[in-house]
């Protein structure tokens, strides 16, 4: 199964129209697919809240967004997602790449891996741990279950989920 | 002029528009002024006015004018290459730059000082920037929606506030007004 193609299938087949990214090595194919595929608007933020508040102008202008991201920004957005996304009622998918699990080579994302479920968990986020290839089989419900309920909802992939860093 | 006499006289301009209006006072100030189902109101979320309204009008056909503070795009600062590169002509970015932070007291913003919002935004890619003075507004503005060119306005204005009440109205209502005046 390719991970990156079934993303992005499910993105389209739920009308995601509109999405914004903040690189990560491990979502690199993943925004590729974002960027090749028609039917869907990708627009780079140059930092996550800054995507937040594009992705809020998309929906009030009739279109599903959906933010790519490191979980380092739940750090940067914790503000606008409650006095935005939350505050206004407004859906947005987040597709985390949950720097700092297992398989991590890098010791500071653990740094702020420790830190967001809890964060998650505080703002009453809706939130999803994708481990396993197959975890992945759920995330057109997912969708589905954000533009049901107009909230953020986070969907956190891991290295294990990616298939690792290889040899580093 | 200073930024709420500025916002009476353009009044007539931004209530054929769609408009997403910066947190704190110019908000308060525009639903005071003229409050109109297609005026946004920013309650929270400092900098980020430009950042909503480009993405509201990347998503549809309708005219978008941001009015932003000199004090927001500098907390967003990294909003001005993302507007220069996904050009939206039917957006305009209205920067009222007094040179301050007029919302928390008038502490004096960088763009008072040094700092020159209009050549940043020039060095970020932004191919319509205009500077006009707070008596010329209402021209600069007609005439930048009239251009169906993506622009940004800096307005050089007088810092200075008026005592007006908060906005108490629900933000899920202020949103959910504001899209169906997107959609009508």
């Amino acid at each position: 199964m390719n991970i990156d193609k079934k993303i992005v299938d499910d993105l389209v087949a739920n009308d995601v129209s509109f999405v914004t990214t903040v690189p990560c090595k491990q979502l690199a194919g993943v925004i590729d697919e974002v960027e090749a595929r028609e039917g869907i608007f990708h627009i780079p933020s140059n930092k996550e809240d800054e995507g937040m508040g594009l992705c809020a102008g998309a929906h009030m202008g009739g279109k599903r967004p959906a933010i790519i991201m490191q979980n380092t920004a739940i750090g940067v957005t914790i503000n606008t997602l409650a006095t935005l996304t939350q505050f206004y009622r407004m859906p947005l998918p987040m597709i985390i790449s949950y720097r700092g699990e297992l398989r991590e080579p890098v010791a500071c994302q653990v740094e702020m891996a420790v830190h967001t479920k809890a964060l998650l968990a505080q703002l009453n986020i809706p939130t999803y741990h994708f481990h396993w290839q197959k975890d992945v089989e759920e995330f057109d419900n997912i969708l589905k279950y954000t533009f049901m309920c107009n909230k953020p909802v986070a969907i956190l992939t891991d290295a294990n989920f990616w298939g690792g860093y290889g040899d580093q | 002029m200073i930024r709420s006499e500025i916002l009476r006289e353009i009044a007539p301009i931004l209530r054929d528009q769609l408009v997403v209006c910066n947190i704190g006072l110019p908000s308060q100030e525009l639903h005071m002024i003229d409050d109109q189902p297609t005026n946004f109101y920013m309650l929270g979320t400092m900098g980020l006015s430009s950042s909503i309204g480009l993405g509201l009008a990347l998503s549809q056909p309708k005219t978008v004018i941001s009015i932003d503070g000199d004090g927001s795009v500098l907390t967003n600062l990294g909003t001005l290459p993302t507007i220069a590169n996904n050009v939206a002509d039917n957006y305009i970015l209205m920067i009222i730059d007094n040179g301050s932070y007029g919302s928390t007291g008038d502490q004096p913003t960088y763009a008072g000082k040094k700092t020159k919002l209009e050549r940043v935004a020039e060095a970020c890619g932004c191919e319509n920037v205009v500077v006009c003075q707070d008596v010329d507004t209402g021209k600069t503005l007609q005439a930048a929606i009239d251009s169906k060119k993506m622009t940004v306005i800096v307005v050089k204005c007088d810092s200075g506030n008026i005592k007006l009440p908060v906005i108490t109205m629900d933000p899920v209502v202020i949103k959910h007004r504001f899209m169906e005046a997107v959609k009508a």
